[in-house]
């Protein structure tokens, strides 16, 4: 028997799994191959939901659904944490410390936070990219009624580029609506020396921050918080005051690719358009873990689920495999409570803004109730 | 090479598209002496001017920008 392992059951080992149902169908039912989800946790978690939480939109509850629900039954299921893969014996080991041989596996592990990377980051700062932290930071904006709110991106490569962007212009309207914007200050900062990793989108959000009165500063990387003094401090040598600070933290990839030898520095290295580890044999990644030149999103895991179901197919079948990423990734990006962007673009393009609207983001919050027909392999 | 260009670090940030050089340098000059000669090896264009601009806003000095056929190494000194 063919045996296909995934470890993840995120959005990239979702897809992946239940479009592998589809594509061998008959080699399942025969018992050729089999396809097997392994995920530490018995919930799959929708991350965009975490975006509204803070705004009271969205509960912690809606970005939940059990893994169980949303996977094929040709897939077979393992709860349990990989903590080990040994990708010359072909075997992965468990928390349990048993042991799953396979032919071929995949990584879709995601990324994870890691705001201890900075002192004072946990104590002193705020978050959306998780559950606790999105309803902490709703608890703490309910109150928030006057000083500097300060959004900062401490960590580069993180989740969804487009998130501190969306959320900065978000808290913006959301304050004006209740009336307290006049009494609140808002600063967005950003590491290098614009506003966003895209040319275009930093030109875009600038222009928006002019508009809407929100203070931007740019090659500001944050080396120290003193959450008493709520005080940032930065490498370049500077120092900014805050009432309430919202910031993305850095971010990590697994103990687990560094480990097996897969990527030093936590995140898989694999060629860009096979998703094949560039160490090992018959090992891709997809998804966050992956280090591929585009967005940490989770239309990119799902672009490359779809790629990496075709290879692993021909491989089970014995042919070659032909199909390949061209770094497709598409964003919607909200502009405000009810109006919102959306873009498109490959490996090495820049992307088109496009002006905001309504329909877009109704689009958007229509995606997010659809994302569970995409989980399921049917979008 | 001039003896300039004899660095104490070199970080290889080749292949790595914008502002992954950028980034790579400013997280490594954050845990470096006063002092330290850092190489940063990059085939991203952008970063021959995006990183004079972080130097000269973090007060760290350029030494030297080299061009190779298929990539730039940038010499820096932390102060
Ligand atoms: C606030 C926020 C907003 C976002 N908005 C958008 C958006 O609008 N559009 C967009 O495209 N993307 C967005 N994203 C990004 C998107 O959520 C991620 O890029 C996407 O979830 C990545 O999918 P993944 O499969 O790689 O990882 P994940 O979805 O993170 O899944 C990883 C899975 O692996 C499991 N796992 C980890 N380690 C192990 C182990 N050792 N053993 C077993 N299982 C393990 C985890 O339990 C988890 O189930 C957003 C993210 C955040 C935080």
């Amino acid at each position: 028997m063919h045996r296909i392992a995934i470890v993840g059951g995120g959005t990239g080992g979702t897809v992946l799994a239940n479009r592998l149902a589809n594509e061998l169908q008959p080699e399942l039912e025969s018992g050729e191959v089999e396809v097997r989800l392994i995920t530490a946790d018995r919930d799959h978690v929708y991350k965009p939901t975490f975006l509204y939480v803070p705004f009271g939109k969205k509960t912690v509850d809606d970005a939940r659904r059990p893994i169980e629900d949303l996977v094929d039954r040709r897939v077979s299921l393992t709860i349990g944490e990989v903590t080990g893969v040994d990708t010359d014996t072909k075997k992965l080991t468990f928390a349990d410390s048993s042991i799953l041989a396979y032919d071929q596996l995949v990584l879709a592990t995601g990324a994870s936070l890691d705001p201890e990377a900075v002192p004072g980051l946990a104590e002193g700062g705020h978050h959306f990219y998780g559950p606790e932290g999105a309803e902490a930071l709703r608890d703490d904006l309910a109150e928030f009624t006057e000083g500097h709110l300060v959004l900062s991106v401490v960590g580069v490569p993180h989740m969804c580029p487009a998130a501190p962007v969306e959320f900065t212009l978000m808290v913006d309207d959301w304050l004006r609506e209740r009336g307290r914007r006049e009494d609140v200050d808002i600063t967005y900062t950003y590491p290098i020396n614009r506003a966003h990793g895209l040319q275009s989108i930093a030109d875009w959000a600038t222009d928006l921050f002019e508009e809407r009165d929100i203070d931007f500063e740019t090659f500001f990387n944050v080396d120290e918080i003193d959450p008493d003094a709520e005080v940032i401090q930065t490498v370049e040598g500077s120092e900014m005051d805050y009432d309430l600070l919202v910031a993305i933290p850095p971010h990590a990839g697994s103990d687990l690719v560094t480990d097996a030898g897969l990527g030093e520095d936590g995140w898989v290295d694999v060629d860009k358009h096979t998703l094949e580890a560039t160490n090992a044999e018959d090992v891709y990644a997809i998804g966050d873990i992956a280090d591929v030149p585009t967005s940490k999103a989770g239309s990119v895991a799902h672009y490359e689920a779809g790629v990496v179901a075709d290879r692993l197919a021909s491989r089970a079948r014995g042919t070659v495999p032909t199909a390949t990423y061209d770094g497709k990734t598409v964003c919607f990006l909200e502009a405000g409570m009810d109006e919102a962007t959306f873009i498109e673009f490959s490996y090495g393009e820049e992307p088109f803004v496009r002006e905001p609207s309504k329909p877009l983001h109704w689009a958007k919050l229509g995606y997010n109730e659809s994302y569970w027909l995409t989980a399921r392999g049917l979008l | 090479m001039t003896e300039i260009t004899e660095p104490d670090v070199t970080i290889d940030s080749k292949d790595a598209t914008c502002p992954g050089p950028l980034m790579d340098l400013i997280g490594k000059v954050k845990t470096l002496d006063q002092g330290t000669v850092v190489e940063l090896q990059t085939t991203e264009r952008n970063s021959t001017t995006d990183v004079p601009e972080w130097l000269e806003k973090a007060g760290h000095d350029l030494l030297e920008i080299e061009e190779h056929d298929d990539h730039w190494n940038i010499y820096i000194e932390v102060n």
